[in-house]
């Protein structure tokens, strides 16, 4: 029977270290709802999201008040809506109507972020995918729960630079449409190569076409929980480090395990996946930036982050794996700048630079994460980012992404204001030097040489 | 069997355990186990019931636990005894 230190430990983990579910998030398909008119596409999307996730909300808060774990978001990932509207869509007002009744949907039924408003683009952009990537500025800026994303590459089919190209632009659109509300609509729109079809987390959840009609995937988090254990390591090696990571993400992830089977039996869908992730949050004492930090980094940013950050993405995976049979998603450590205290402190100091995020991304899941910069920044520019994190998931067989908030009217030492888990974002500088010729080529980058293993 | 660990952490009082038991079988919760501690001055205690045969539902017991827990002034939670399990147990 469980003893009185096992009660304590995981009762201090919840409340004292952040310890939560982060997401229960329902994919649904959407195929089912395919006509060649947009009224009844529409109708059909509405009715199959009430009918799927009427309950996912209420059945969460249950599930949460009956084990005392608090899950935070519930959500939906559904199929990325370029494959939907395809037949019905003719022009992109047509998929912000789509996008405007998604949002609708979502908050009637308590749901905290929709994903899927998305276009998968790695070899090709088909009419339908350009409509929707067309229309992404206005619906991103008429809607508040929607997350939409792009797949511009993979290590199969390499990266599409004309889809890199539209991103920067399209980035630097939605800036300005939500230029009144701190550029929210870039907060909700990333840029991926080597996307998961399972994805809970935002904003690159969508369902994809590999996946059941409805399943449950959970997002984990806690890094305030692997913090706190690494304050009781100051001093031992590298093995006794390890062993601790492992051990607590063994445990995290145990409890995202039994709240995915619950809200699963419960809800009578398939369990998907479990998705191993370090999520900060902006609350003092759930930040990855902390860990770096106590793990011996004087400052998250400094020489040695990156290879702490790969111990511990590693470590993670190696404990998680096997506290669920199902592991999937992103799986890692994330680093989303404004959605971690440390990481903003880090950057307001000057101490982390996008560079160094840069290569901080080749080691954890998953990218260039909310992270503001000047408003003048140019278009090419920002396709240049985005070219730099799709190389290194094209070529190190990974997923990364970009989602990079060009703020209008602002400048290195202001700072964004997001609010909520998407927190404060110090603007941070960018190296201006041009990449225009290279972004203006046209055509796509080759899939490099060891995505034929056939 | 459906199992449900209380704790309780906080200043130590009189009757903390008292008044906990006696909800408990006004409500035909039976009690398994009880273990406590005093750690630097904070009262520990963990109760595993058996809530088969409670004759309210569980929000309620849950609900009714966190209105004694205000009132007493320490931190008391229900939790399904699974949490625990998952996480403590290979």
């Amino acid at each position: 029977m469980i003893n009185i230190e096992e009660v304590f430990e995981t009762t201090n983990m919840i409340s004292h270290d952040n310890l939560d579910v982060r997401t229960v998030t329902m994919g649904i398909s959407l195929f089912d709802c395919i006509s060649d008119n947009l009224d009844v596409t529409c109708e059909r999307i509405e009715a199959k999201l009430r009918r799927c996730a009427g309950n996912l909300a209420s059945t969460a808060d249950q599930i949460a008040a009956e084990f005392g774990i608090p899950i935070i978001n519930k959500r939906i990932s559904i199929t990325p809506i370029s494959l939907i509207g395809a037949s019905c869509c003719k022009k992109p007002e047509d998929y912000v109507r789509i996008c405007v009744l998604l949002d609708r949907t979502a908050k009637d039924l308590g749901i905290s972020f929709l994903g899927g408003f998305s276009a998968i683009v790695s070899k090709g952009i088909t009419p339908s995918d350009r409509l929707l990537m067309e229309a992404l500025p206005e619906a991103l800026a008429k809607t508040d729960v929607i997350c939409a994303s792009v797949n511009v590459g993979s290590t199969k089919t390499g990266i599409n630079m004309d889809a890199v190209k539209m991103m920067g632009e399209i980035i630097k659109k939605a800036a300005y449409e939500t230029r009144d509300n701190d550029c929210m609509g870039c907060a909700k729109l990333v840029v991926l190569c080597n996307a998961p079809d399972d994805n809970p987390f935002m904003a690159g959840a969508f369902l994809g076409v590999t996946q059941p009609d409805v399943v449950i995937n959970v997002g984990v988090s806690g890094p305030g929980v692997v913090k706190a254990a690494l304050d009781k390591c100051h001093g031992k090696d590298f093995q006794v480090l390890c062993d601790t990571i492992k051990k607590t993400a063994f445990k995290i992830t145990r409890v995202g395990q039994m709240v995915a089977q619950e809200a699963a039996k419960r809800l009578g869908v398939q369990f998907g996946i479990i998705d191993l992730s370090l999520a900060p949050t902006p609350a003092i004492g759930d930040s990855v930036a902390d860990i770096i930090e106590a793990m011996g980094i004087e400052k998250c940013g400094a020489p040695g982050t990156t290879a702490a950050l790969a111990l511990l993405n590693d470590q993670v995976k190696k404990g998680g794996v096997m506290a669920s049979s199902y592991v999937g998603g992103l799986s890692g450590a994330f680093i989303p700048v404004s959605e971690d205290a440390g990481m903003i402190a880090a950057a307001e100091c000057g101490c982390l630079t996008i560079e160094k995020l840069e290569a901080m991304t080749c080691v954890c899941s998953v990218g260039l994460d909310m992270i503001a910069i000047p408003g003048t920044t140019s278009a090419a520019t920002i396709s240049g980012i985005i070219a730099d994190e799709a190389a290194i998931g094209m070529i190190n067989q990974k997923t990364t992404a970009v989602r990079i908030l060009p703020v209008e009217g602002k400048g290195v030492g202001d700072s964004i204001e997001l609010g909520g888990l998407l927190g404060r974002a110090p603007i941070m500088p960018v190296n201006n030097y041009s990449c225009e010729e290279f972004i203006s080529r046209g055509g796509s980058i080759p899939a490099p040489i060891h995505s034929f293993k056939n | 069997m459906d199992k449900t660990v209380i704790s309780v952490i906080g200043k130590d009082t009189t009757g903390i355990i008292a008044r906990i038991s006696t909800y408990a079988y006004h409500h035909n919760v039976n009690i398994l186990d009880i273990a406590q501690t005093i750690r630097m001055g904070i009262f520990n205690m963990m109760m595993i019931v058996d809530t088969n045969n409670m004759d309210i539902s569980y929000e309620e017991f849950a609900s009714q636990m966190k209105a004694m827990s205000d009132e007493i002034g320490v931190e008391i939670r229900c939790q399904k005894e699974e949490i625990f399990n998952m996480m403590h147990r290979i």
